[in-house]
């Protein structure tokens, strides 16, 4: 192939490359106001890689020639060594147990000199690959619910790992694969099943937990009602009901508290309740918290971060402050505004204006993505791109939601944007793969 | 290839569509509707930095600096960056103990947050400034040094004018609503510091910063284009004459009472002293809390500017008036005389007035010898007149001269707290004693000035210039101009003569004939000066203390030179015994020497020097103040115990950091031995809130003003 085609820029879709400059383009800008004091020498402080954004644009350098070198490999080596890369990718994982660095509370980063790394990042390029991998294998029939066990484990399995780095925000990452299966042809009750339960756990979190027993049984025994003449003809119908509903009411009753009490740690808790204005019941349990004390540590806690990021991107209205004059963000009152709050930034400095017009190129780049995913001829690219669309919406839209105040405050950075080597690599990789099976988009692999 | 899954491709992209949707919904919200987030950043982000003008200065006739300002160094701590700071070094330059260090960092703490600097100690002495500013680099980070304009006092004379500066209270606020005053500013609460506030505080300036999460400040707000500069207060000119008022102060040294001189022929002020007065420094400064305590509850009541806050029976003074109205009424011309057989008998049965030296007399004369029963005979013609239909209508007349020699009602000085003094009136004694049911003997002492009759000494000294301007004065004041004119209309009525009456030159002349005398040849003459013709009249005040009598109030008052008056001044010494002539007249005439030669006959000096020397505090008031002093003994031999008790536990500890003393302190806790000093840390006393000592204060003032009205 390569022998015949010399040129590595045949085939590549440049709307792809374009968006992907633009985007960091703007992410270094974003970077750039968020952490520039006046007086900087901003040349020298460049050139010598001292501030965040000399370092994200030194990231985004090595990210072109990771680029190009992913352009210059032959297709099929991703399909070949998808497995090899998955349990890569499962072995560093597994690595950071013994090796982490304890870094601002989280358990997933090694130290690589004067680099953090963290593979809980890494590894979703290595997933994406080998979910693509396993499903476009000819063996695998994806109508057989084994399959489609096989195939949740494969995305979830990272996922357990992450979790019990207490990385969760990163672990839910993996839950976006279930959208390549969906297009795969995993059953539609699977996702409205999800769609239920989340309902369930919101309905939990919102009402008084009596109140919303009462009220999931007198929905039991509406539907009773409302279909006892197939109930008269088939027991079974019954049977069904009473178990569903047990189920509700189990999961609402005992499931939610435990795993709000046993399973999730406190933070991540607070922000989900925080995120409903409500305070997290589980902790007033615990004897001497005066009310107030709860009250004081909210507001410099979680929702702090959250009120300010809403005060930052509301205050931009709608042509924005200007990039220097956000005072919000250039100030720090807004926390962790260079990574996971980057998107304030651009809130208050460009305002409506500019969100929209950030948010419509991601718009683009997911919808070009999905459209790239139809054209190709081999599953194994298909199943890939809706990987890489499925990953980056999640990012985007949790992120977004999250400085808006709409979604719980989970550490993901924003795709190209945030500052952060190995989010910007991983990000940057997971497309140029894509771009690069796209350019050999008439080949099936396998 | 499963075809048939194509279309969940437009379900994947209508998923897409749908969740951007909602989040540029919520965008749009934050940015385009809700409209309260660009209010809430700048009250993040934008610090409204008030810049404070220095005070105007205040000047006296010689253009001297009465009032400046100067600097004063506090000394800052941001207990965030405490951490490796020689503690122990700092506390030894400071002379503190590490519980005190604590104390104030935690103090700090509370007011202002850890991250923001607080006041360590305040208005550092100069050699503990010194001290620190050369160690400075051992504390730097935690610790720095900050200037603040305080004012100073070139002459450590004229407090009770100055009045002083005082943090403004929520009261204060409620009044001065828009003049822009914030709380925990300063302004003038007494004296010319008060009355000239709006001049001496010019205005203020206003800066627009750009503050970080931890209110640390990151520089100016839009390059400072909406900042308004500062403009400093506006200079008084006064008329007063500095060295005047220190002799004045340095005389009633250990007196009580006061000292008023007035140019009569622009109404300014020469020297207004209040004794027993303090040094104005201190109440700005280090000590100022301290100072300021120990003022309040002084039994002499320092703090009360007796020049017009404390009004008097006028005594024989007033018999200068009392010729005035029976010259003009008519009832008497230059030639009257009455006889005095020893006391006056005008009024039958009721207790004879006593006369000091039998005879007969002129006016003038009657004046020069102060004869109790020729006033009381005028003034029974007045009050008699037949001209008059009934005797409100004399009482009435009488009280319209005196109303129009500027007694009876406040002046209008520029110091404020002035006193209305009282003449009485008809209503008065009909409510007193029932219509028709009194007449002139009810009331007979007023003739003489004691009884209903009731005068400041800015009044009395007015009442000089009055006579001495052959009638007319224009109000006292003390500020003569305000650099940069008078904004605020506050001098426009010092600029108006006020002649309410027309009066014949001649009657005046009668009485300043009768004034020359005194000095020339009646009860004021040990007092008279070589060289310059002064009219004077001595007073001798008696008067009761809850129906006690005490020893007489000593009055003189005067104006210099006949011919062309300079001075019109007048002195009370309260409680002095003896009579006017012995110790107010010699007081004056030291004045007026001092205001017209500059300078003081050397025949002169001696007695000025036994002046000074003399103490007539009223006895009352050493017994009051003797109580106080056993009382604070006895506490401060209770504290002394206790810090010996701490300093026996301080050497104990050889201890440097906070967080070491920190460990202490609840050592101490646990500990039993040490917890009774642990707990006596801050001494309570020290701090009395204001309120408070207001009560007090106000409670002492009931007192003075019952002690001085009887």
């Amino acid at each position: 192939m390569n022998q015949r085609n010399p040129a590595i820029s045949k085939g590549i879709d440049w709307s792809l490359v374009g968006i992907y400059l633009l985007l960091v383009a703007i992410g270094l800008t974003a970077i750039f106001a968020a952490t520039y004091k006046e007086g900087d020498p901003v040349l020298q402080s460049f050139l010598r890689f001292k501030t965040d954004y000399s370092k994200q644009f030194f990231f985004f350098l090595i990210g072109g020639g990771i680029a190009l070198f992913i352009l210059l490999t032959d297709s099929k080596f991703f399909a070949a060594t998808a497995n090899l890369g998955y349990a890569f990718g499962i072995f560093m994982l597994m690595l950071v147990f013994p090796f982490h660095s304890n870094v601002k509370g989280t358990e997933s980063i090694i130290k690589l000199g004067a680099f953090n790394f963290q593979p809980a990042e890494f590894c979703k390029i290595f997933v994406a690959l080998a979910l693509a991998k396993y499903l476009s294998r000819p063996e695998t029939d994806f109508t057989k619910t084994k399959s489609q066990f096989l195939a949740a484990a494969i995305a979830l399995f990272p996922a357990a790992i992450t979790i019990l780095q207490s990385e969760t925000g990163l672990a839910l990452v993996y839950f976006s694969f279930f959208l390549v299966m969906y297009r795969e042809g995993l059953p539609s009750i699977i996702l409205l099943i999800g769609f239920a339960v989340a309902a369930l756990i919101v309905a939990t979190i919102v009402i008084e937990p009596n109140i919303l027993a009462l009220v999931l049984t007198s929905i039991a025994a509406l539907v009773i009602y409302a279909l006892r003449r197939q109930i008269k003809r088939n027991r079974g119908l019954l049977f069904m009901i009473l178990l569903i509903w047990a189920l509700c009411v189990g999961v609402q009753r005992f499931a939610v508290p435990y795993i709000f009490k046993n399973v999730l740690q406190k933070h991540q808790v607070e922000r989900i309740y925080d995120l409903f204005g409500k305070d997290n019941p589980y902790e007033q349990v615990k004897e001497g918290i005066k009310a107030e004390d709860l009250k004081k540590k909210k507001e410099s806690g979680t929702s702090y971060n959250v009120r300010q990021s809403k005060i930052a991107i509301g205050s931009g209205r709608f042509f924005g402050k200007g990039l220097l004059n956000a005072t919000q963000t250039r100030y720090d009152f807004v926390p962790e505004q260079r990574t996971d709050f980057i998107f304030c930034t651009v809130g208050e400095g460009f305002g409506f204006t500019g969100s929209m017009v950030l948010l419509s190129l991601y718009l683009i780049l997911l919808f070009r993505i999905v459209t790239i995913a139809e054209r190709q001829r081999s599953t194994f690219s298909r199943c890939y791109a809706y990987g890489v669309a499925a990953v980056f919406f999640f990012h985007i839209a949790i992120n977004i939601a999250m400085t808006i105040g709409l979604a719980p405050v989970i550490g993901i950075p924003l795709p190209f944007i945030s500052y952060g080597g190995t989010s910007l690599l991983t990000f940057t990789i997971m497309l140029f793969i894509l771009i690069r099976l796209d350019a050999d988009r008439q080949m099936v692999l396998r | 290839m499963p075809v048939f899954n194509q279309s969940r491709s437009r379900i994947i992209r209508l998923i897409f569509l749908l969740v951007f949707l909602v989040i540029a919904g919520q965008l749009f919200y934050l940015q385009v509707v809700s409209g309260k987030f660009r209010q809430m950043a700048d009250d993040n982000a934008i610090l409204k930095k008030t810049i404070y003008p220095p005070r105007g200065i205040v000047f006296d006739r010689y253009r001297k600096a009465i009032v400046n300002n100067t600097l004063t160094h506090d000394l800052m701590v941001t207990p965030a960056q405490l951490k490796g700071i020689d503690t122990l070094f700092l506390c030894r330059l400071l002379e503190i103990d590490t519980a005190e260090f604590r104390t104030r960092v935690i103090t700090g703490i509370i007011k202002n947050s850890s991250q923001k600097p607080s006041i360590f100690e305040a208005s550092l002495s100069p050699q503990k400034y010194a001290r620190i500013q050369e160690n400075l680099w051992r504390f730097q980070k935690a610790f720095y040094v900050q200037e603040r304009p305080i004012r100073s006092y070139p002459f450590e004379a004229g407090a009770n004018i100055f009045g002083y500066l005082g943090e403004v209270d929520t009261n204060y606020l409620k009044k001065h609503d828009d003049e822009g005053y914030v709380s925990g500013d300063y302004a003038g609460m007494t004296g010319l510091e008060a009355s000239y506030e709006k001049a001496l505080m010019g205005e203020r300036g206003v800066q627009y910063l750009i503050k970080d999460n931890f209110s640390r400040i990151q520089g100016s707000y839009e390059g400072g284009a909406m900042d308004m500069e500062a403009v400093a207060g506006s200079n008084l000119y006064t008329s007063l004459d500095i060295e005047l008022q220190e002799l004045g102060e340095k005389l009633m040294t250990n007196k009580v009472g006061s000292i008023v001189a007035i140019d009569p022929r622009t109404g300014g002020i020469i020297a207004m002293v209040s004794s027993p007065t303090y040094n104005p420094g201190y109440l700005t400064g280090p000590e100022r809390r301290r100072h300021f305590n120990e003022l309040y509850r002084d039994a002499r009541l320092p703090l009360l500017n007796r020049a017009v806050n404390a009004s008097y029976a006028p005594g024989s003074t007033f018999k200068t008036l009392q010729a005035l109205v029976g010259l003009a009424e008519g009832v008497i011309n230059t030639r009257t005389t009455f006889s005095c057989g020893g006391a006056f008998y005008g009024c039958g049965s009721a207790k004879p007035m006593g006369c000091l030296d039998p005879g007969t007399y002129y006016l003038s004369s009657g004046i020069t010898h102060s004869c109790n029963t020729y006033f009381a005979n005028v003034m029974q013609r007045v009050i008699n007149n037949p001209k008059y239909p009934s005797i409100d209508s004399s009482l009435r007349a009488w009280n319209n001269y005196m109303s129009a020699f500027g007694l009876g009602h406040r002046l209008g000085v520029d110091v404020p707290s002035e006193r209305k003094g009282m003449i009485p009136t008809p209503e008065f004694f009909n409510k007193q004693y029932g219509s028709g049911k009194w007449g002139f003997c009810t009331f007979r002492s007023v003739s003489i000035g004691q009884g209903e009759v009731t005068a400041t000494p800015i009044q009395v000294a007015n009442e000089m210039a009055y006579i001495a301007n052959k009638g007319w004065y224009y109000i006292p004041h003390v500020v003569d101009s305000i650099e940069g004119g008078d904004k605020f209309g506050l001098l426009e009525k010092y600029r108006e003569k006020i002649r309410p009456i027309n009066l014949a030159d001649s009657i005046f002349e009668v009485v300043h004939q009768g004034m020359l005398g005194v000095m020339e040849s009646g009860t004021g003459r040990g007092s008279r000066v070589e060289g310059i013709n002064i009219c004077g009249k001595t007073g001798t005040v008696e008067n009761y203390y809850r129906g006690v009598k005490q020893p007489n109030h000593s009055f003189f008052a005067a104006f210099a030179p006949r011919e062309n008056p300079r001075i019109a001044i007048m002195c009370v010494v309260e409680n002095s015994g003896r009579f006017g002539g012995t110790y107010a007249a010699p007081i004056v005439s030291l004045m007026i020497q001092q205001y017209i030669n500059d300078s003081i006959d050397n025949r002169w000096k001696p007695r000025m020097e036994s002046i000074i020397k003399t103490n007539l505090i009223p006895k009352m008031m050493v017994d009051k103040m003797r109580q106080q002093d056993s009382i604070r003994k006895a506490k401060e031999e209770e504290k002394g115990l206790k810090t010996e008790l701490k300093n026996i536990s301080d050497t104990l500890q050889t201890e440097d950091n906070l967080s070491e003393a920190e460990a202490r302190v609840s050592m101490k806790k646990d500990g039993k031995p040490a917890k009774d000093t642990s707990k006596q840390k801050p001494s309570p006393k020290d701090m009395i809130l204001p309120d408070s000592s207001k009560k007090k204060m106000a409670m002492g003032r009931d007192t003075a003003k019952t002690d001085i009205n009887q």
